[in-house]
């Protein structure tokens, strides 16, 4: 008897291993493993052209006290909270139309469009972008037709947007949309009986209580706009150094690695900075 | 929401202008990619099928292509049963720690590709695999079983959690229970979540240019591209890359659309 019991134990353990198991091993083994790694790899040290394990403070001193890490730094924060509030402000009205002006079956089909070229190569539209804007691209014709003289609109600070727009709007539509959906419906029946007009419906009663999307939604943003280094880079023609392409160029170039490592470590404790205050505000009892 | 009709229909233009804006580098890489002019810009020239002659004639991009395909045919499999095993333990078992282990479990997509690729490759080079195409397939089950666990977790949460258990009591064994009751009602949204890590494997190009090395897939082959010059043979590979990807979203979206629009009846 109890020895069929513990035989019946352990094959329920055994099923809930097989099933419980494999991807927290695999990211064990293959995401955290390197992320370990990055943080040793921040204090080795490069000798001959070789990276030796060491633990040395060198390339944390090196890199904080470069004026270059700083501007790259202020930088590739400036142009990641900029895209965050300006994608923010241009997913709302998306939003609020698909959540509450749409028929349930045109709602399903327009967020589907919508999620589509969130999964499409960044790549090629960053490429398609180039062409719009170049000089002598469309926009400039297009412009010029009109009697607008406007020169290349790539570098510029309005490429960045463009792509980060481009990169991270489905995706904050897509959370917006999900908790304005989740709203208590009767909520805004209420504010009407209780004499809002729809302007103060909005402001008082739908915004405040959609808080957590909208905000969650920004830090997305944040997050995607933050760590991208293909926007930077190919609409931005290199003058926008972000810490993405500091990264990179770090890496590609030579040994240099814990010093790249440094910069990686300085992002992943910025967004996870952002992301603690993020949500500490979103779900913010007022 | 009670507002007049116009609020109405200028939110929806604007939000058709939002679509118009997310589609147009998609069309105008397929008008481009047709277009006989060396430098894209307007008026158009003739029709030509040039660029993709040109690629189709190049070795590298055809084996580029080849890698890519043989990359995601061996990741969406494994990502696909891991996000699924997943998603099923954290439905079936209560165990200490569960929320934390998902919370991990979510955060690869979150981590800048740049600072993955950094970390795999410093990673891998210490276990010999960089540069090597089980390196990009090893990096690409990280990034794409989120996306797999999340998608099944969806349908799990739609599930009546007691039907496993009916037919337990009814005698059957927790496999036979598994592969009559899981198996069925969660097909369709393993289907959809396979699509999806093809889709995402397809178009990663940060991290396999980093853990690559020499070998290229399709995306990074772009990269490449990019590098040099502008030339209508990326408008050329770039339709191909889109006409994979959005057939294989709107693949998992139909599948995932189609049970919800059924569950509701």
């Amino acid at each position: 008897m109890t020895s069929s019991l513990s035989i019946r134990r352990l094959s329920r353990l055994a099923y809930g291993g097989i099933w419980s198991l494999p991807l927290p091993l695999w990211l064990a083994g293959f995401f955290l493993g390197p992320m370990i790694l990055l943080i040793w790899l921040s204090f080795w040290d490069v000798k001959n052209f070789l990276l030796t394990p060491d633990f040395q403070l060198e390339n944390w001193k090196k890199m904080l006290s470069a004026p270059y890490f700083w501007a790259a730094y202020l930088r590739t924060f400036i142009i990641a909270i900029s895209a965050a509030a300006l994608v923010s402000l241009i997913a709302l009205p998306c939003s609020l139309a698909i959540s509450f002006f749409l028929s349930v079956r045109a709602r399903m089909v327009v967020l589907g469009l919508f999620v589509v070229p969130f999964f499409t190569s960044y790549l090629v539209r960053v490429y398609s972008w180039q062409i719009y804007l170049t000089e002598n691209g469309i926009v400039m014709k297009l412009l010029a037709a009109i009697g607008i003289d406007s020169g290349s609109l790539l570098n510029t600070p309005l490429a960045l947007m463009i792509g980060l727009v481009t990169l991270t709007l489905p995706l904050v539509i897509v959370i917006q949309s999900i908790s304005m959906l989740s709203l208590d419906k009767t909520l805004i029946d209420a504010a009407y009986n209780l004499g809002c007009g729809p302007c103060r419906v909005l402001f008082a009663t739908v915004l405040p209580a959609v808080r957590p999307g909208i905000v969650l939604g920004a830090l997305f943003a944040f997050i995607f706009s933050f760590g991208d280094f293909v926007t930077a880079t190919y609409l931005g023609g290199g003058k926008f150094t972000t810490m993405s392409i500091l990264i990179a160029d770090t890496v590609k170039s030579g040994q240099q690695w814990p010093r790249a490592a440094v910069v990686a470590l300085m992002m992943i404790a910025t967004l996870l900075i952002t992301a603690l205050a993020s949500i500490a505000f979103a779900y913010r009892r007022t | 929401m009670r507002v007049s009709a116009l609020t109405r229909r200028l939110a929806v233009i604007f939000m058709g202008l939002a679509l118009i804006f997310l589609y147009a580098p998609i069309l105008t890489n397929f008008v481009f990619s047709l277009n006989s002019d060396r430098f894209p810009t307007v008026p158009l020239g003739g029709f030509t099928l040039e660029w993709y002659r040109l690629i189709l004639a190049d070795a590298l991009v055809i084996d580029a292509f080849k890698n890519t395909i043989k990359i995601a045919l061996v990741v969406a499999p494994i990502a696909t049963i891991m996000g699924f095993a997943a998603a099923y333990a954290d439905y079936r078992f209560n165990f200490i720690g569960k929320r934390l282990v998902l919370i991990f479990a979510l955060m690869p997509p979150l981590i800048p590709l740049v600072v993955i690729g950094l970390a795999m490759l410093a990673y891998l080079s210490r276990i010999g695999l960089s540069g090597t195409l089980p390196a990009i397939v090893v990096s690409h089950i990280v990034l794409t079983s989120p996306f797999a666990m999340a998608i099944i977790r969806l349908r799990f949460s739609q599930i009546d959690g007691d039907l496993e258990f009916a037919a337990q009591n009814l005698g059957a064994s927790n496999w036979r229970a598994f592969w009559e009751v899981i198996i069925p009602s969660t097909k369709t949204s393993i289907l959809a979540a396979f699509l999806l890590c093809m889709a995402v494997s397809f178009d990663e190009y940060a991290v396999t240019w980093f853990v690559g090395g020499l070998e290229e897939t399709s995306s990074v082959r772009i990269l490449s591209f990019l590098q040099s010059a502008v030339s209508p043979r990326i408008n050329a590979i770039g339709s191909i890359t889109f006409i994979t990807s959005i057939t294989l979203i709107l693949g998992a979206q139909i599948l995932v659309l189609r049970r919800l629009t059924r569950g509701n009846s």
